[in-house]
């Protein structure tokens, strides 16, 4: 046992959900053609002016809302001067002393144990390009430029990787459900450096290395564990940690060294010349403050202790905020808390499940859930038949009772009609209806498969059953 | 009367007349600039396309349009924006840049119905007194061709006083407008900071940079200022507010003129200082009062703007890095390669020596000692001159401590040449109007030019206390 304990802070950067970028008019969209969200201020051309987007200003205060920061009235903007091919002005203009968040806390739970991170800040600034490495060479994709980034800074409150996992999923649920940042790891909009460094308890912190870039959940955990091993070899055979910053290759699973304290850059920092400082009034922080929707862990507070759900349910239908609406929104419609739920976490999970590990595409509103659980309910259509329903108003404003009849699917529930139907199939089938006479139940679903194959599934199946017994017992 | 010797304000109203066209003033115009060629006052002369903006207004003319710039030919410096003629900033490394868009002002200039005649040449990057830091060609003094033109708007500043246009943009720093215009007899407004939109001015200084009008008039330079002046929303730091806090002075009775004696110290010329002393007295014969004051900070302002200008251009000039636009050494094979030669070769040795000097003052360990001082200064500058202007009109002082010196002494001693800025520099840290006016000649006829420093916005106080001096004492 060494006796190592690792203390973690992170840097998180998290791209706002404007629909326009910080400084330029230019959609903030991922995903398009190269160099097509660009204009000349993105590009950096000589001779362009920035123009604050207020929107960022206000999407970062509602975060730092959401998370108890200290809203600056005063903050201003800095230049971060460095030479890369994706960054077209050779400046990053960001927050340097006077940010718009400080201070602020995100509560997570590990092992069944609370746990307190803090934040430091949380400050605004635009996002750099991309680098596009092809056999041709290298080009640069501009699109990146100038989408509003914030980049919140902990404390090193976090001692595992097991607390900055659960760290990183609290603020992006908290950013999500706040509707600043869509928090997708894959569309890198969320990516976290890591300084760690190992000491023993009671004594000063260690040196601390710093690995930069980091842009899933997964290699957050597997690059903290790496360095976390690394570290410990490195102090149990008697060697010192140095300062230095790292990068974490997924591939081979391994840490490397970048560049050590000496070349650290020099980012020359000064006042931005070409922008003013961004004040803000209590008036505009309190319209903020007030416009911040429900948290995930309070709607899971509210679900458990108001709707009567589990914490299992409650976890489910708070993994997305547009999930946890068509929740509501179901809810507010009219229908069962506990049904709305079940339907929720089978049914739409399944059909909204996206190819990635990030989000869930919800295709229906409130008002049509709780419609569609009403004709379940009412017994006009099945479980089973409701998929249909769904695959047919989703992502469109149809009425689930509009697309039972356009489909055909309203259920027979007339039961002298059905045990009609079940006498001729119990007549085609003597054999099974022989086995179940000799006490094999099993048989029972092979002739209600058999009706409801008979009537493309609009047969109410409850009525099927017991008619299906009633008819083989006599 | 040749068509090019009159005023813009004169053209204008021969244009209106029918009197000339804007083909035939264009036509002159781009003949002068012809035959002045050896000046070097244009990097690019835009014929062509002026000749048929020309006929446009001749056309809008005709068609009972009444603009305030109709027609007008006006040289604009080539650090200004041009969407689809090439801008250079007389730099090597924007050779072959050709912006994408017009300057705030061009637009401006546009609408106005003015003319483009060209580009005018100038320091590289605004970086320099002389114009001889033109990458391409150094500009020559309109009235002694052994002597430099100013700068850094020396192109600017000699289209206007040769006839090579009948009014140009210039943008001063430190002194880029007032200083060449001062040396070549014409005159030359900075604007107060924040007046004129500086979207489309490719960036020397971001908190000291400010577009204005060179002429020939004081009329002429009022013209042109109040088509460019005005609110952008595309500057953050454009002003907002009114911008004609000024007041048209048409008698001196019972105004006050201050003379801060920080602009009369060692280092002044002889015959700068009795020239600006008679404007003095000519104001005070007309009933000004002159009021003593002081500018206690104005040593330090020197040093401040060299601080504080070289750390902005440092960060404003990294984007030219041979990556986007504009030029890349050849023969390069690593990202560091397009930067380290890209860079050594295509800025010259003023402007290295500005990125050089900016780099170090906002260097970790030195930050406090220079950049963080020198906006305390800045501070310090700001008060003393509102202090001043607190109790008079304007203030009055020499523009620059010489007239115009001979060509290539500035590359001998960088430092000296600095000095020059000594008058001009405190106004644009305090970012407030200031106009240079012609005020006599000296012994070898090269003309000298005095300053009158004025309050936020009353740019209309500088010009047409300007405008008295001018119709009593000017040419």
């Amino acid at each position: 046992m060494s006796g190592y304990v690792p203390t973690i802070g992170l840097e998180v950067h998290c791209e706002l959900k404007t629909e326009t970028k910080l400084f330029c008019s230019c959609r903030n969209k991922f995903g398009s053609e190269p160099n097509t969200n660009t204009c000349p201020v993105c590009a950096g051309h000589p001779g362009v002016l920035p123009v604050l987007n207020r929107k960022a200003v206000e999407y970062t205060v509602r975060a730092g809302c959401a998370i108890g920061c200290k809203i600056s009235r005063y903050s201003k903007w800095d230049r971060k001067n460095y030479f890369y091919p994706d960054l077209p002005k050779a400046w990053q203009t960001s927050q340097y002393d006077l940010p718009l968040c400080t201070g602020g806390e995100v509560k997570i739970t590990v092992g069944g144990e609370e746990k307190t991170v803090r934040l430091n800040r949380i400050h605004l600034e635009e996002d750099a390009g991309k680098l596009v490495h092809g056999a041709g060479g290298t080009a640069v994709d501009y699109n990146r430029c100038g989408v509003p980034l914030m980049e919140c800074v902990t404390e090193p409150d976090m001692h595992s990787a097991d607390e900055a996992v659960a760290f990183l999923e609290e603020l992006a649920s908290v950013f999500r459900f706040a509707g600043v940042s869509d928090c997708r790891m894959q569309e890198g909009s969320i990516r976290a450096d890591v300084n760690l460094s190992m000491s023993r308890p009671g004594e000063p912190l260690g040196t601390r290395t710093e690995t930069k870039n980091l842009n899933s959940f997964r290699s957050v955990r597997r690059a903290i564990e790496a360095e976390i091993r690394r570290q410990t070899e490195v102090l149990e055979s008697g060697g010192k940690v140095v300062q230095e910053t790292r990068r974490f290759d997924d591939a081979t699973g391994e840490g490397y060294g970048m560049r050590g304290k000496e070349d650290a850059q020099d980012y020359r920092y000064f006042p931005e010349p070409d922008l003013m400082p961004v004040v803000l009034s209590d008036d505009d922080v309190g319209r903020i403050r007030a416009s911040l929707p429900e948290l995930a862990r309070d709607r899971r507070k509210r679900y458990t202790e108001r709707l009567g759900l589990p914490a299992y349910d409650a976890e489910q239908l708070t993994c997305d905020p547009a999930v946890a609406e068509l929740f509501d929104g179901a809810v507010n419609a009219g229908a069962n808390a506990k049904k709305a739920a079940n339907y929720v976490m089978s049914e739409i999970m399944r059909k909204g499940k996206t190819a990635g590990e990030d989000g869930i595409i919800v295709g229906i509103s409130g008002t049509q859930l709780a419609e569609l659980l009403a004709l379940v309910d009412k017994g006009e259509i099945n479980l089973v038949s409701s998929r249909d329903v769904l695959d047919r108003i989703w992502l469109t404003d149809e009425t689930p009772s509009a697309a039972v009849d356009a489909l055909g699917l309203r259920q027979n529930n007339d039961e002298g009609e059905i045990e009609k139907l079940v006498r001729d199939i119990v007549a085609a089938n003597p054999g099974p209806a022989d086995d179940f006479r000799k006490g094999n139940e099993k048989v029972l679903s092979f002739f209600v498969g058999q009706l409801m194959k008979a009537t493309k599934g609009k047969t109410n199946p409850k009525i099927a059953g017991e008619l299906v017994r009633k008819v083989l017992s006599e | 009367m040749k068509i090019t010797d009159m005023t813009l304000l004169g053209l204008v109203r021969a244009m209106d007349a029918g009197e000339v066209t804007s083909v035939e003033a264009t036509e002159a115009t781009l003949k002068e600039t012809e035959e002045k060629k050896d000046l070097g006052a244009y990097v690019t002369v835009c014929a062509e396309r002026a000749l048929e903006e020309a006929k446009a207004a001749d056309a809008r003319r005709r068609a009972g349009e009444r603009l305030p710039l109709l027609g007008v030919p006006i040289a604009v410096k080539d650090n200004i924006c041009t969407e689809g003629v090439r801008t250079t900033c007389a730099s090597r490394f924007l050779e072959n840049y050709v912006p994408p868009y017009d300057a705030f002002v061009v637009k401006k200039l546009k609408s106005a119905g003015a003319v483009t005649v060209g580009k005018a040449n100038m320091d590289e990057f605004a970086m320099g007194s002389g114009s001889e830091y033109s990458a391409f060609y150094p500009v020559k003094n309109a009235v002694d061709k052994t002597r430099v033109a100013g700068g850094s708007s020396g192109g600017s500043a000699v289209a206007a006083a040769s006839y090579q246009a009948f009014a140009a943009l210039g943008s001063d720093t430190g002194g880029s407008i007032r200083q060449p215009a001062s040396f070549n007899g014409v005159v030359g407004l900075k604007p107060t900071y924040s007046a004129v939109s500086r979207n489309g001015l490719i960036a020397f200084a971001s908190s000291l940079d400010q577009i204005g009008p060179i002429a020939r008039t004081v009329g002429d330079c009022r013209a042109v200022y109040d088509v460019i002046k005005g609110h952008d929303a595309g500057d953050s730091t454009s002003y907002a507010g009114d911008l004609d806090k000024g007041e048209r002075v048409t008698s001196l009775k019972g105004r006050r003129i201050g003379v801060a004696k920080e602009f009369f110290g060692e280092g002044l010329d002889g015959e700068v200082r009795a020239a600006v002393e008679r404007a003095i007295a000519f104001y005070a014969e007309q009933g000004a009062e002159i009021v003593e004051t002081s500018i206690r900070s104005f040593d330090m302002a020197l040093a401040c703007y060299y601080i504080l200008s070289s750390a902005e251009a440092s960060s404003n000039l990294s984007r030219y890095d041979g990556v986007k636009y504009g030029r890349r050494a050849e023969g390069c094979r690593t990202i560091d390669d397009i930067y380290y030669k890209s860079r050594t070769e295509f800025f010259g040795a003023e402007v290295k020596r500005r990125i050089m000097l900016g780099n170090f003052v906002l260097s970790s360990g030195y930050y406090d000692a220079f950049y963080l001082r020198a906006s305390k200064a800045r501070t310090l500058i700001k008060r003393d001159f509102e202090q001043a202007l607190s109790g008079c009109d304007a203030l009055i002082g020499p523009t620059a401590p010489t007239t115009a010196y001979r060509s290539g002494m500035s590359e001998a001693d960088p430092a000296a040449a600095y000095l020059g800025d000594v008058y001009t520099v405190p106004v644009n840290i305090a970012g407030l109007p200031a106009i240079s006016v012609p005020c006599g000649n000296g012994g070898s006829g090269l003309p000298i030019g005095m300053q009158l420093i004025g309050r936020p916005f009353c740019e209309e106080t500088l010009l047409s206390l300007a405008e008295i001096y001018e119709k009593e004492c000017g040419r």
